[in-house]
C-alpha cells in the first residue's frame, strides 16, 4: 500500500530546509523501492518542530521534528516509513501534541492538512461550505450573519466587521471594492503568511463572501513584497479557483460574478495602514489619508470598499458554515470567537496558536510557548507588533481580551506576542521603536517624521549619561507630542513602547556607564 | 534627453504596454521593470511616465517613497537582514555586525567583489524561528554566524540555486 509522508512547503519550514529534506527522502524512497507518496503540505504551525515530517499510519499521523537533513538517512533505517515511533525525533501522533491539542482552531481547522493548492483537498475538508450558505441569503442576512458573530477586525484596530460591511452596503454606487490587508508588517507576526501559502481558498472564499454581502464584484489582496512564496501560492490557487468556477463572471453557477487579483507592495511598513494601502494600490505614494472620508465610503479610486486583514476574512468561511454562534459562542467580553496567536522571539516552542479571547498571556506563553528558548528568565513581551507596549512580569496575567489590554494601556494588535530574556537592553528597544519610525514614517506629519528622529537623539543622550533627568523629562513630552500631533497610529502608537520601557523598566534607560551588564 | 539604450527602452516599453491598462498600473510596472532589470534605471523613468500621462517627478516621487525599489543595479545577490523585534530576540543583532563585518559593507552597499549587496528588511514572517535572512527569493531561518558562513561560501563560489 502506498504510504503517505507529509513534509510542509511554508516558508518556514523551507527556511531550516525542508526542500532538501525532501527531496532526500524521495530519493531514499526510489532507492529502497519503497511506494511512498511525498505530499509537500502546509505547516501544521508548530514552528519549533520544523521541519515536522509526518507519516500516515492506521492511528493517524505521527510526526517527527524537527527533522534536519542529517537525521533523514537514521530515520529512514529506523523505519520512518513504517510509522516507527521509537525514534529520538518522534513526536508521537500529530492531533495528541498537547501544542496542537489544546488548540481551538476555527480558522486554522485545515492547516498543514494537505497540499494547500489541491481545490479537492479543500472540499473534502469542508471547503467553500460557507460560501454555498452565503449564496442563499439575501445581502443584508450576509451582513446580518457577521453582525451576529461580533467578529471584529483582526489587523490591529479590532473595530466591528459588521459595522463596516453594512456602511459599504448601505453606499450606494455600481462599483465596490473588497480589498484584503495582506501586508502583514507587524514583527511578531505570521499568521497571514500561514493562511495564503498554507490554505489559500479560505482567503479566496472569504472574499467572495464579502463581495455577495456588500455587493462589490472586484477584490484585490495587497500584500507585502517580503513574502515571495505566498504570491506564488496565492496567483495560483486564484487561477484554480477561477478554473473551477469560484471566481468569475458565474460564481458556482449563481451568476454573480466576483473577480480577485494580488496587487505586491514595495517594503513600507505604512502601507498595512488602510488609507496609506489604497493610495499604493492606486499607484502613489504609500502616504496615509485624512478620514474622513471613511474610506467604506471613498475608498479605492474613491469607490465604497471594505478593507479587511487576511484574518478577518479567512474567518467568514467557519461563520457562514458553521453559523455566527457557533462563533461568538468562543471569547470573552465583547470579544468574540478565536484570535491565533502568534508566539515569536526568544520562545522555546514558538508557532501559531489560535485560542478563543480570555486565556492569560502567561499561560500562552508558558503552556503552549514553553518558555525561553534560551532556557533564561523571561524579562519583556510586546504584544501586538513595533507599535505595542513591552510588558513587564507584573502585566502577565492580563487576559488575552481587546478591552482587558486597552485597559493596561496595551494592544492585542495582530496577535504577535514576541517574547525577551533577561539579556536584553530595554534601553536599545525603545531606541529602535523611535528608529523604526523614522524608517517607516510616511512624512505626512511633523510629529511623527521629525519626532521620531529627536527621539533616537534623545535616548542616545540619556544612555550616553548627557543630561539624563533632563533628557528624560524631553522624551516624555516628545511622547506625548507624537500621541497627541500625529494622523495616524504610526506616529501615534510609536511612543507605546517607549512609555512602557520608561515605566516599567526604567532601569534600563539609565546611562549605560553607571550600569554593570 | 538623453535616450535610453534600445534593449532596455525596448523591454521597457513593452512592459509598460502590457500592464498599463490595468488600474492603479505604476506598482505592478516598477514591479516588472525591477524583476526584469534588478533595478529601475533613471533612463526608463520617462518611458514610464509617458506611458501613464503623469511627470516623471510623480514616477521618481513613487519609486524613492518604497524601500523595495532600488534605482542603482545590486550586486549578484541581494541579501537581507531582519532587523525587527522577534529576531532581535535570537540575536540578530550580532548577526548583522557579523555580516557587515565579514562583507565590509554597511546597508544599501554593495560588496566590493560585487557579489553581495546588503539591505535591512523589517520582518520577512519567520519571527519563531530567528534571527531570519533573505537571499534572492530565498528565506533562511535560525542563521548563526556560522551558518551564514556556509550561505555566503554558496553565493560566492558558485552559482547558488535559488529556490
Ligand atoms: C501603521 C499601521 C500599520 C498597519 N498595518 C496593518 C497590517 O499590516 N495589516 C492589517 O491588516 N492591518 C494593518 N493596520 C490596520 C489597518 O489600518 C486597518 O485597520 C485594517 O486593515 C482593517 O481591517 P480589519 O478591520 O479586518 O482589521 C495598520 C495600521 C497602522 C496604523
Ligand atoms: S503619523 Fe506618521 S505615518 Fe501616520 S500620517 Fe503622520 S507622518 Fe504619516
Ligand atoms: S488529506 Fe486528502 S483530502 Fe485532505
Ligand atoms: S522579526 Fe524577523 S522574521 Fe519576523
Amino acid at each position: 500500500m502506498t504510504l503517505q509522508i507529509f513534509v510542509p512547503s511554508d516558508t518556514t519550514a523551507c527556511s531550516l530546509g525542508a526542500d532538501t529534506i525532501a527531496a532526500a527522502i524521495e530519493l531514499a524512497a526510489v532507492q529502497s523501492g519503497a511506494d511512498i507518496e511525498l505530499i509537500r503540505n502546509g505547516s501544521r504551525g508548530l514552528f519549533w518542530l520544523e521541519p515536522m515530517v509526518e507519516v500516515e499510519t492506521p492511528a493517524g499521523r505521527v510526526a517527527y521534528g524537527p527533522v534536519e537533513i542529517s537525521d533523514v538517512d537514521g530515520l529512514l533505517k529506523s523505519g520512518l516509513l513504517d510509522g516507527n515511533l521509537d525514534h529520538p525525533l518522534c513526536q508521537g501522533l500529530t492531533e495528541e501534541i498537547p501544542f496542537l491539542k489544546n488548540q481551538q482552531r476555527l480558522t486554522f481547522a485545515r492547516l498543514g492538512l494537505g497540499d494547500p493548492l489541491s481545490i479537492e483537498h479543500y472540499l473534502a475538508h469542508a471547503g467553500f461550505r460557507g460560501l454555498q450558505h452565503a449564496l442563499s441569503l439575501s445581502p443584508a442576512d450576509r451582513v446580518q450573519q457577521v453582525t451576529d458573530s461580533g467578529l471584529r477586525g483582526r489587523g490591529g484596530a479590532a473595530f466591528p466587521t459588521g459595522i463596516k460591511w453594512k456602511t459599504v452596503l448601505d453606499a450606494e454606487d455600481d462599483q465596490k471594492y473588497i480589498v484584503c490587508n495582506a501586508d502583514e508588517g507587524d514583527s511578531g507576526t505570521f499568521a497571514d503568511r500561514l493562511v495564503m501559502e498554507c490554505d489559500p481558498y479560505i482567503l479566496i472564499e472569504g472574499m467572495v463572501i464579502a463581495g455577495l454581502a456588500v455587493g462589490a464584484n472586484q477584490g484585490y489582496i495587497y500584500l507585502r513584497s517580503e513574502y515571495p512564496l505566498a504570491q506564488r501560492i496565492m496567483n495560483e490557487a486564484i487561477a484554480r479557483a477561477r478554473a473551477a468556477g469560484y471566481l468569475g463572471g458565474n460564481i458556482c453557477g449563481s451568476g454573480r460574478q466576483f473577480e480577485l487579483e494580488v496587487r505586491l507592495g514595495a517594503g513600507a511598513y505604512i502601507c498595512g495602514e488602510e488609507t496609506a494601502l489604497l493610495e499604493s494600490l492606486e499607484g502613489k505614494r504609500g502616504m496615509v489619508r485624512a478620514k474622513p472620508p471613511l474610506p467604506a465610503l471613498k475608498g479605492l479610486f474613491a469607490k465604497p470598499t471594505v478593507v479587511n486583514n487576511v484574518l478577518s476574512l479567512a474567518a467568514l468561511p467557519f461563520i457562514f458554515d458553521q453559523g455566527a454562534q457557533a462563533y461568538a459562542d468562543v471569547g470573552m467580553g465583547r470579544s468574540r470567537g478565536t484570535l491565533p496567536f502568534q508566539l515569536a522571539g526568544n520562545v522555546r516552542q514558538g508557532g501559531l496558536v489560535e485560542l478563543a479571547f480570555g486565556v492569560s498571556l502567561r499561560e500562552l506563553m508558558d503552556d503552549f510557548g514553553g518558555g525561553t528558548f534560551t532556557g533564561r528568565p523571561l524579562k519583556a513581551v510586546q504584544v501586538g507588533g513595533p507599535l505595542g507596549a513591552y510588558l513587564p512580569e507584573s502585566q502577565w496575567d492580563t487576559p488575552l481580551d481587546y478591552e482587558a489590554f486597552a485597559a493596561i494601556g496595551a494592544v492585542l494588535g495582530h496577535g504577535g506576542v514576541v517574547m525577551f530574556d533577561d539579556t536584553v537592553d530595554m534601553g536599545e528597544q525603545a531606541r529602535f521603536s523611535m528608529e523604526f519610525c523614522v524608517v517607516e514614517s510616511c512624512g505626512k506629519c511633523t510629529p511623527c517624521r521629525i519626532g521620531s528622529t529627536r527621539g533616537v537623539e534623545v535616548i542616545d543622550k540619556i544612555r550616553s549619561g548627557q543630561q539624563p533627568e533632563a533628557n528624560l523629562a524631553l522624551l516624555d513630552e516628545l511622547c506625548t507630542t507624537m500621541i497627541d500631533g500625529s494622523l495616524c497610529a504610526m506616529g501615534g502608537m510609536t511612543p507605546f513602547p517607549v512609555q512602557s520601557v520608561m515605566k516599567y523598566f526604567a532601569d534600563d534607560l539609565r546611562p549605560l556607564a553607571d550600569r554593570e551588564r | 534627453m538623453k535616450s535610453a539604450p534600445p534593449s532596455i527602452a525596448a523591454v521597457v516599453e513593452g512592459l509598460v504596454a502590457s500592464l498599463k491598462h490595468q488600474p492603479g498600473a505604476l506598482l505592478p510596472i516598477l514591479h516588472a521593470v525591477q524583476d526584469e532589470l534588478t533595478y529601475v534605471p533613471d533612463e526608463v523613468i520617462a518611458i514610464i511616465a509617458d506611458g501613464l500621462n503623469q511627470t516623471r517627478a510623480e514616477i521618481s516621487g513613487v519609486i524613492s517613497f518604497y524601500h523595495h525599489f532600488r534605482r542603482t543595479p545590486p550586486g549578484d545577490h541581494v541579501l537581507q537582514i531582519c532587523r525587527a523585534e522577534a529576531c532581535q530576540a535570537r540575536g540578530a543583532k550580532q548577526l548583522e555586525s557579523h555580516i557587515k563585518q565579514r562583507l565590509n559593507i554597511d546597508y544599501h552597499q554593495t560588496s566590493a567583489d560585487g557579489r553581495v549587496s546588503l539591505e535591512p528588511v523589517y520582518c520577512l514572517g519567520n519571527c519563531s524561528c530567528g534571527p531570519s535572512i533573505r537571499i534572492g527569493d530565498a528565506i533562511y531561518g535560525r542563521v548563526s554566524p556560522a551558518r551564514f558562513e556556509q550561505l555566503l561560501d554558496d553565493m560566492t563560489t558558485q552559482v547558488v540555486e535559488l529556490v
